[in-house]
């Protein structure tokens, strides 16, 4: 019985992650596809062959996404550490505006903080540029990666640390042997949300990059627009390849034992 | 072997204008252990933490064979602290945890290896080195902490409540246990505890601590036979107390006058205190520090019998061992005698 249902539920979450893919590999190998057909008229790999010619401008959108999505999650990840640690662990003075001010971007739609900051972008040269770009996703993603961490640390016990210190470990070999692996799992989740929100970005960059910085994203939309659909399917699935490899390669950080919030928990 | 002094360490936390430890002088000597002893959030983790070095005092000293540590930061102090919920890290392998200070200390592999196994023998716990923390139980998490406190061969050694979170047969292992190591090993140990019989039972000299602020310093049976204050001769388990005038060796109160040749006070207002395995029974009324009284109940113990006795409106507990002493019925008149080498006097308050 046990097994039936384990089966059902595997056979479930296949259909539910692969079937949208089904629809975008069959555009990506069409030439023809009219309406009441259930599968494509005319077959081809043209959209694929042109994709992967260097003058489509995969190549280097992927390049820039990539980085565009690591250097936020680094950063992100290096801010939300302290920060998720003075929320969750300790008291002080002001604390609370602190918190409003971390919420907010979730609330704040972020075109409203971007118009925003547009005006002083331009002024600074930071608009049309890299760095521009990267400092708009940051907003969103040190916002959720500071929410995870304060999850962690408020669930953590720094008496652990205490402990450490008393035994022999100096301060970074305390943060490397006893905080690092509490709070890694948390890091991992943390990471994963700074890199799929940059990752997935196309107004902000729009804005900001003013269409000198194309993102895959940006890319994708382009061709979506142009309604080449053929294209725009198989940029689809390039899209999110690294963004399943991601996944993937976190997805044992996000339930179970292995679970973010499991922290250092209590003690006992 | 370090001689530990404590002088006048003060800690007043931040966010509080009433210190949490005042002014607390201590001096034990080389590879001797004293407790801590004083009801809950009297100051004594505070102490410990200080000592420790992952809390700055607020003002005062902590001297190891005379010189100041406060200017060492924890990791290189020397004294270790086993917290009172074990604090095994649970992502580490109970061997992993034992060899910790060792492997900070940059010690090779190998030999950490082996000492981890002399530790685990030493706690009694040999062959659990592969396991994870949370497959152990309490007492024996407990004795992993030990360990790993142990393996670094501390100067001084702290334990918070070791024996609290512990039930009643495996408290007396642990306690005899870290008895037997301590003196073996020889290691300045400061024990702390809310248990006065725990403190008795291990202690070379207990400090008793109220809010803060030391009562008395002082070996274990002083606190029964001369304690300095009521309040710390209730807290050691003080029955029997009554109110008077004492001078020139004589306790004058409601009850009659008492010799007492025994005081903590030259004269003034004072409390007669006896404990309730001295007070003598009889029927006759002859001899001195001897009064009427009347049985109102009593409990038979196994080895002794306890009665609760009435003397107008005072009350007094008594303790009469079950094989020597005939049973006086309740309800039945009798006079009790307070021996005058038994009688202690307190100051009043
Ligand atoms: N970090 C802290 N900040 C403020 N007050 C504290 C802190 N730690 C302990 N206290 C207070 O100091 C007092 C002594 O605490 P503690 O040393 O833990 O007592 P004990 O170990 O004897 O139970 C208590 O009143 C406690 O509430
Ligand atoms: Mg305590």
């Amino acid at each position: 019985m046990n097994r039936i249902i384990r089966w059902f539920a595997m056979t479930m979450i296949i259909i539910w992650v692969v079937a949208p893919f089904i629809p975008l590999w069959l555009w990506s190998f069409s030439l023809r596809w009219r309406f009441p057909n259930l599968l494509p008229e005319v077959w081809s790999p043209r959209a694929w062959l042109y994709l992967l010619k260097p003058s489509s401008g995969v190549l280097d959108a992927t390049i820039d996404s990539l980085v565009i999505a690591v250097v936020v999650t680094v950063v992100s990840v290096a801010i939300a550490i302290p920060a998720g640690r003075a929320l969750g662990l300790y008291r002080f003075r002001g604390k609370r505006f602190m918190e409003f001010l971390i919420l907010a971007p979730t609330i704040i739609p972020g075109l409203a903080s971007v118009f925003g900051v547009h005006g002083l972008f331009l002024r600074y040269h930071l608009a049309n540029s890299l760095v521009g770009v990267i400092l708009v996703h940051l907003i969103s993603s040190v916002t959720y990666a500071t929410m995870v961490m304060w999850g962690v640390f408020s669930n953590y016990n720094p008496e652990f640390e205490e402990q450490g210190r008393v035994l022999g470990a100096n301060p970074i070999r305390n943060f490397r042997y006893v905080t690092w692996p509490a709070i890694f799992p948390g890091i991992v989740v943390a990471a994963l949300f700074s890199f799929l929100l940059s990752w997935y970005q196309y107004l902000l960059t729009l804005i900001i990059g003013g269409g000198k910085v194309q993102t895959l994203a940006m890319l994708l939309f382009n061709f979506a627009r142009s309604g080449d659909r053929p294209v725009a399917g198989a940029l689809s699935i390039i899209f999110m390849i690294p963004a399943l490899i991601v996944l993937f390669v976190t997805s044992r950080y996000l339930t179970g034992e292995n679970a973010a919030v499991s922290g250092l928990g209590g003690g006992r | 072997m370090t001689h530990l002094v404590l002088n006048e360490l003060s800690q007043t936390y931040s966010n509080t204008d009433k210190p949490a430890l005042d002014r607390l002088n201590l001096d034990i000597k080389s590879g001797m252990l004293n407790a801590l002893l004083g009801p809950s959030g009297c100051g004594k983790t505070t102490a410990m933490k200080m000592i420790a070095g992952i809390l700055t005092p607020t003002s005062g000293d902590i001297l190891f064979d005379g010189k100041s540590v406060l200017a060492i930061p924890a990791e290189r102090r020397g004294a270790v602290m086993v917290f009172q919920n074990y604090l095994l890290f649970p992502y580490m392998s109970v061997g992993e945890n034992v060899g910790f200070g060792l492997k900070m200390a940059r010690m090779n592999k190998a030999t950490i290896e082996k000492k981890v196994l002399e530790m685990l023998e030493l706690v009694q716990l040999p062959g659990v080195q592969n396991r994870k923390p949370s497959q152990l139980s309490g007492g024996q998490q407990q004795r992993i902490a030990l360990a790993r406190a142990l393996i670094v061969e501390p100067k001084v050694l702290l334990l918070d409540e070791p024996l609290s979170n512990l039930d009643a047969h495996l408290r007396d292992e642990m306690r005899e246990l870290i008895r037997d190591i301590q003196r073996k090993m020889g290691i300045t140990t400061v024990f702390v505890t809310h248990d006065q019989e725990e403190a008795v039972m291990l202690a070379d000299k207990i400090a008793l601590i109220f809010e803060g602020v030391l009562q008395q310093y002082d070996e274990p049976d002083v606190f029964y036979n001369q304690p300095g204050s009521l309040r710390a001769a209730k807290f050691f388990g003080g029955v029997n107390f009554l109110d008077g005038e004492y001078a020139a060796n004589q306790m004058t109160t409601e009850l009659g006058t008492f010799s007492a040749p025994r005081s903590s006070l030259d004269t003034g207002p004072g409390v007669l205190s006896i404990r309730p395995e001295d007070i003598e029974f009889g029927t006759t009324n002859d001899g001195d520090n001897t009064i009427s009284a009347r049985v109102n109940s009593h409990v038979y113990v196994g080895t002794y019998t306890k009665y609760k006795i009435d003397v107008n409106d005072f009350r007094f507990e008594v303790i009469a061992e079950a094989n020597t002493k005939e049973s006086f019925p309740d309800g039945s008149n009798v006079t009790i005698r307070f021996p005058a080498d038994k009688i202690w006097i307190l100051p009043k308050g």
